[in-house]
């Protein structure tokens, strides 16, 4: 059964940063910007044809195989904390530094390295445990 | 990292709070990247608009001016939200008008020169090859780093105004030699003569390659690119591919041959680009049926020649019925522009002029749309029609000439 293999499986990272979280994630099947693809006063994905168009990003652990853009995040996950419509962490595949620094001044938890088959194991709505500390992310339920 | 021990004495609060608290936070951002020391720094540019800072950005900045936070390196400022002039169009909110103009007093008030500029490597300051930098626009960083030669990474939000302050950024990325030598090998056939072609490129690039250090190198590219091509090209790389690094053989300065701009590293894979490739994207855009849409020409800002050739293409015609057509551009080209009568050609054609402002980051750009009723943006900017798109404008690329004629005919062709 999937859920008996899932409670086994670690992913792991390469490089993370922050606090230990655990929450139900929003699986991307392409690159995400603050700025490109997200209402910033809802938390809605806004952007058309966008794979997670529609979903909110609030307190989900965002799961996002690439990067696009963009300097925005360097100051909207700070801004969307003050809303509190944050993100509870950013998994990615590839990332750029403005995640990294925007990640950072928030204290929202982020890594990279998540490979693409890893993605493929994550369905919406699955609650994760993400630890920086060990590089892992652990699919609870 | 290793700390030298003025950097040691920023950490322990010796310098103040303020390059206490730059520094702490560039450490955890260095570290994440396995950076093993600072570089000095001779150019910062900030990126900071009440958009996206929203009130909690502003508060930070709001401290680090109450504990009097000095830039220690020249530094300019990136586009802002708010054209402070009036254009009926826009009707941007007072309170949040009154916010940006705080914004902008209080980087004043930390020295550095309001330039309001996303094309600050035109207009501003061109580092020279092997200067290290922080530029915060992912336009500016890629045009430094590829057709300058200088050296920095994205640095966003905070981390380019903790570079500023410290005077000092984290060493990775594009600080170091390894990243910055070709891993993608670029066959360029097409003829490209418009800006929206070298946007057009950019993004057949950037956007099946998304990757921050990824490094493309193009090959073939017989006559050499004006200033505002490469401008497009590599703003169009950085939006849809997140890239910060390009180089063109026998153009670029760490580029004279192939050899050199791969240093020895082999590529991934080998793209051809042909004149068909070019073609369809530009045929990949649809238009909606509509009573009212817009054209836009910015992101990144005009420069002078652009704005001439513009005032040229517009001059003696006006904008139809039905379509609204903007132009954003800085301080200083406005300014010249005025003086060149290139404003009063475009203004008495119907153009309205921004100043200091990019497009794609106007403050309640959702609701002006919804206001105006616009649906379908069109633009001779590849960055602009990918960066608008959470604001659910239907965007489409077109060349300059194309636009103009869009434009002022009202035909979506």
């Amino acid at each position: 059964m999937q859920w008996e293999i899932n409670m086994s499986i670690k992913l792991q990272l390469k490089r993370a940063w922050g606090p230990s979280v655990e929450a139900p994630v929003l699986v991307m099947k392409e690159g995400f910007s603050p700025r490109y693809d997200l209402d910033r006063w809802t938390g809605v994905i806004s952007r058309i044809g966008h794979t997670a168009e529609g979903q909110s990003i609030v307190g989900k652990i965002l799961i996002i195989p690439t990067v696009k853009g963009g300097v925005a995040a360097g100051w909207a996950f700070y801004d969307l904390l003050h809303k509190g419509i944050a993100p509870l962490g950013l998994v990615f595949g590839k990332l750029n530094p403005v995640m990294v620094q925007g990640a950072i001044l928030a204290n929202i938890p982020i890594a990279d390295g998540l490979n693409q088959e890893a993605v493929l194991l994550l369905r919406n709505g699955q609650n994760i445990k993400f630890d920086p500390g060990t590089k892992n992310i652990t699919i609870v339920n | 990292m290793h700390l030298t021990d003025i950097e040691e004495s920023m950490l322990d609060g010796k310098k103040g709070e303020a390059i206490r608290e730059a520094l702490a936070f560039q450490l955890e951002v260095g570290k994440f990247f396995g950076a093993k020391r600072f570089v000095p720094i001779t150019n910062a540019h900030l990126m900071g608009d009440i958009e996206v800072m929203g009130n909690a950005g502003l508060g930070l900045l709001r401290r680090l001016s109450d504990h009097h936070g000095q830039c220690a390196v020249p530094t300019s400022t990136n586009a802002r939200c708010m054209h402070f002039g009036e254009v009926e169009e826009l009707r941007q909110d007072i309170v949040e008008i009154e916010k940006e103009k705080e914004i902008v007093r209080h980087i004043k008030d930390m020295g550095a020169v309001a330039t309001d500029t996303c094309i600050n490597y035109q207009t501003v300051y061109q580092p020279k090859l092997g200067e290290h930098v922080a530029w915060g626009d992912t336009g500016t960083v890629i045009y430094a780093n590829s057709v300058l030669g200088a050296r920095t990474n994205y640095e966003g939000g905070m981390s380019s105004f903790a570079a500023s302050l410290t005077a000092r950024t984290p060493a990775y990325g594009f600080h170091l030699d390894e990243n910055r030598r070709g891993s993608l090998q670029v066959n360029v056939k097409a003829k490209l003569l418009d800006t929206a072609d070298w946007g057009a490129l950019g993004k057949i690039i950037g956007h099946p390659n998304q990757d921050y250090f990824s490094v493309p190198v193009f090959h073939g590219i017989d006559e050499m690119p004006l200033s505002d091509h490469l401008k497009h090209l590599g703003a169009s790389l950085a939006s849809y591919g997140s890239m910060a690094m390009y180089h063109m053989v026998g153009i670029t300065p760490e580029a004279m041959t192939s050899a050199q701009a791969f240093s020895g590293r082999h590529p991934d894979h080998i793209i051809e680009v042909t004149d068909a490739d070019i073609a369809s994207v530009y045929s990949g855009y649809n238009y909606l049926e509509a009573q009212a849409n817009i054209v836009v020409f910015s992101g990144p800002q005009l420069s002078i020649f652009e704005m001439q050739n513009l005032a040229k293409l517009f001059e003696g015609r006006h904008v139809a019925n039905g379509m609204h057509v903007f132009v954003t551009t800085n301080h200083a080209v406005w300014s010249d522009a005025k003086r060149l009568g290139y404003v009063e050609t475009l203004e008495k054609s119907g153009v309205k002029i921004l100043q200091g402002v990019c497009f794609y980051i106007l403050q309640r750009l959702t609701q002006i749309r919804e206001e105006n009723g616009w649906t379908n943006l069109i633009s001779n900017s590849a960055k602009l029609v990918n960066t608008i798109t959470a604001h659910r404008f239907n965007t489409i690329l077109r060349k300059t000439h194309q636009c103009v004629e869009i434009a002022c005919s009202g035909k979506l062709t």
